[in-house]
This record gives C-alpha cells, structure tokens and sequence, in this order.
C-alpha cells in the first residue's frame, strides 16, 4: 500500500511518499523561511501564495524522482490542522482533489499525531503505555497513550511554546531566525551555570509548561547588565536558557514516563532537533525498560512522511475517505493517536 | 465606564489578569482591543484575564503566536490575534481579519503597531508598560 502524503501547516511544504506506514519511498521539504526574511516577518499572502506555487512542482518532481506512477498511489493523506488556515487549505484543497481525481480515498490527519508517528518510518514499534511530548513552535504537549484508540493530553504550556520562547529569547538577545538553532549555537560557548534562570512549573505537580516566565526573566537579565554598561553575554544567556527550557521538559517527561511505566518515550517536533535536548533525554532514559524513540532531526521538524505514514495506519484501520473533513486550524486531540 | 476607573498598576500576571477580567465586564460585541508592549510585558496575560472575565471555559488561553489566531468562545467569541511573527506594514485586508472586527466577539490584537493602516476608531488601545520586573502601568486610550 503507497499512500501520499501533504504536508502545509505552517512555514514548510511537504510532499511524502510511504509505503505500507513504515517505508519512506521519497520526501521533500520546501522551507519558506528565506521568502519571509527580507520583510523582517512572515507575510501571510507570501505563505500562502508559497504553498500554492510549490506544492503541485515538488509534488511532480517527487512523484518523478521516486518512479512510482499514479495508478500505484492507494491514498492520498494530508495534514487537516491544528495549523495556518490559509496555509492548510493549500494543503486540504489539494490533497481532496487529488484523490478524487485519482479515484482514491482522502484522509485527513492531525498534525500533532503524526508527529508521535514519525519514529514507526525508522524501523520503530510504538508500544503501550506510551507517553509522548510535542515541542515545536506552536505546541507544548505531553500525550500518554493505552493504546492506539486511546491516548489523552497530559499537559500543556500554559502560555508560550517551548518553541516560541526559543525565538523570542533570541530575538531578545539580537541571535535572528529563526531562533532555536540561533540559541543552540550561541549556546555552544556558553556556560549554562553563570546565570540562574528561572525553571517555571518543575515542581508544579502536573503536566503543565509555561515558558513565559523564563523568557521574560531573559529580557530582565539583558536590561540589567546594559544598565550597568557592560557587555551582554550572549553565549552564556543562551546557555542558561536553552538549560532551564531543556531540564523543565525532560522532568516533566520522566515524571510521566515513571507515573503511567510507559515502555515507550516518543519525542517529535521541530524543538527536538535541539541538541541539548537529545543529549538529556537520552541520559534521563538511559535503562533499558523504557525504549526512547527519538527520529533522526529531518522527520521531528514537520515533514509530510509522517502524514502519509500515519495516513496508511488509518486507512488499515478502515478509516479515510472523509471528503467533508476540512481543514481546521484549532483541529483538537480527540481520542485515540489516529 | 471611564478608563480612570481602574487602578492601572499591576504587581504580579495575576494581577494583571484580574484588572483585565474587570475590563471585560464592559466590552460588548464588536470591541477591539489593539495590546501593545515589549517582549515579556504581560500582553498574552492581559487576554488570559479577559477570557476569564467572559467566562471562557478553554482551560489554557495560550499564545497565539505561530497561528496566528486563537477563538474562544465565552459570554460572547473571544478573537486571540497575535502579529508578532509579521512583517511590519501588514495590513488588515492581508490577514483576512475583516470578518473578526466586524464579528459578534471581541477581538484582542497582540503587537497591533504591525499593522501599517489603522483599526477601527472604536478600537481601545492598550498600552503595557514595564515599570520593574513585575510591576506594569496599564494605560487605557480611546473609547
């Protein structure tokens, strides 16, 4: 079973081609960022003009590279939401008339499922109790799972992203965009342990983030020592933050981890690409009991193999073929992880 | 209500968040509110207390940054709008945020200065500023 898969939710476009939810046949990634930057900020016209330029192009010169013909596409998956409504109906429009006129069924995904999928496309088998985290620049969530028809929401932030508040510190420390590798390489020489930056909601008791708080604290620690006239540290601003936004969500994730004796740790997101965070949740999970399941850093950020992948899981389960699925851009978790 | 009726200095979020679910006691369909202030100023925290002072049941009011737009529904809709990824000049038309102004809740827009044409007159103005690390002055314009 092929299924493909089309990705718009945001500043990506994505086209993906999977076989049987596990083999990722072609996938091509088509970043925005480099339009946007010489306005200083994303034009929301640009980004969807981008999509509808791009989409149909990548999706010929994929269909063409991978040498799989239309007749051998069994459906055709696409991100519904939680997204960009203007960037997801590109993606939504295309994706129905695709199918119907290729004679196949659509099938609506949620973005943030298909994240906690991403590692099924390396070889990986989700199994139960799981316990999931998303961290990109508009989600901060923690997910555990019975099984595939059950999964719920643990937690969330309370304000900003995890993401986000990576952007936002950089841009209050002048590091550009976007910001997450920005502060990662900033980071680099710096020393983590010079600045005590606040670690919000570590010992709140629940599942919760806020990543306001650290970031606003960021701000307060740069005025201060421009006040005094000296420097400002970038390196080791950075480094405090990444460490405070980093421990926060690796003890959340043990806790639960521990909490609900998941055997699986799935992490997805375009956040997880931070290095310091692979590194910690790697030494936070280290036994054997529970098998971490992070993708290699091109299948965290947003792609569209893990729409076509988790695509192909609904479609074995009998689901697909809703043509009144639009798209949605607060589109909820609802039950389950299809 | 006269604006002067608030006592606009905050010393804490939470603070913060009360004196603007007292403000949203008097906001009717079709109020637009434009917040502004640094990085860090309070500005998602003020929306946070206006969904609370329409009875909005969501359990976390987050920031709308990457998406733009967030709805909630209470009392009346609750349009969370937040321009800080634009570009600077955006105008209205651009975003499609026609059909919230005119709409039947109230629209709060973060980093409204983006915008390079104005809002409509009966925009109230919002103006967060920082007076130390966790006092804010609240100034009220218009209306």
């Amino acid at each position: 079973m092929i299924v493909l898969g089309i990705e718009t939710s945001c500043d990506e476009t994505a086209v993906a081609l999977v076989k049987d939810g596990t083999e990722i046949l072609a996938s091509m990634v088509s970043t925005q960022l480099d339009l946007h930057r010489p306005f200083g900020g994303v034009v929301p016209e640009i980004a969807s003009r981008a999509h509808l330029e791009t989409l149909i192009p990548l999706l010929r010169e994929m269909l063409e590279n991978a040498g799989v013909k239309r007749e051998e596409v069994d459906a055709i998956a696409f991100t519904r939401g939680p997204g960009l409504i203007g960037a997801l109906l590109v993606g939504v429009s295309l994706g129905k008339a695709l199918a119907y006129a290729w004679g196949v069924p659509p099938i609506g995904v949620n973005h943030l499922k298909a994240h906690l999928y991403a590692p099924c496309l390396e070889g990986n088998i989700l199994k139960f109790p799981l316990v999931g985290l998303i961290v990109s620049g508009g989600h901060t969530l923690l997910v555990e799972a019975d099984s595939w028809d059950s999964a719920r929401i643990l937690g969330g932030t309370r304000d900003d992203a995890a993401g986000e508040a990576f952007d936002k510190v950089a841009s209050l420390l002048g590091l550009g965009f976007p910001g997450g590798p920005a502060v990662e390489r900033a980071a680099r020489d710096g020393d983590p342990g010079r600045f005590q930056l606040p670690r919000p909601m570590l010992k709140s008791g629940d599942y919760d983030f806020s990543f306001s708080g650290v970031k606003t604290a960021v701000r307060y620690l740069v005025e201060r020592i421009e006040r005094e006239g000296q420097p400002v540290p970038t390196a080791d601003i950075a480094a405090g933050f990444q460490a405070a936004a980093v421990e926060v969500l690796v003890a959340k994730l043990k806790c639960a981890a521990e909490s609900f004796r998941a055997r699986t740790v799935v992490l997805g997101g375009g956040v997880v690409r931070n290095g310091e965070l692979r590194r910690r949740v790697q030494e936070a999970f280290a036994s054997p009991e529970q098998e971490l399941l992070i993708s290699s850093p091109d299948l965290c950020s947003d792609n569209a193999a893990m729409i076509a992948g988790l695509g192909c899981r609904i479609l074995e389960e009998g689901g697909g073929g809703e043509w009144g699925a639009d798209a949605d851009p607060n589109l909820g978790w609802g039950v389950g992880l299809f | 209500m006269a604006m002067t009726d608030y006592n606009n200095i905050t010393h804490s979020p939470e603070e913060t968040r009360e004196l603007a679910a007292r403000f949203a006691a008097d906001l009717k369909p079709g109020d637009i509110l434009a917040l502004n202030g640094p990085l860090g100023s309070g500005k998602t925290c003020f929306v946070q207390g206006i969904a609370r002072g329409l009875g909005v049941t969501e359990r976390y009011i987050t920031s709308p940054t990457f998406v733009l737009v967030r709805e909630y529904q209470g009392r009346m809709p609750l349009y969370h709008i937040d321009l800080y990824r634009l570009a600077p000049g955006i105008e209205i038309g651009m975003l499609g945020l026609d059909e919230y102004l005119d709409g039947d809740g109230i629209t709060a827009i973060e980093w409204s200065e983006k915008m390079g044409e104005g809002l409509p007159e009966r925009t109230i103005d919002i103006l967060i500023e920082c007076i130390d690390e966790k006092t804010r002055e609240i100034i009220f314009y218009g209306k």
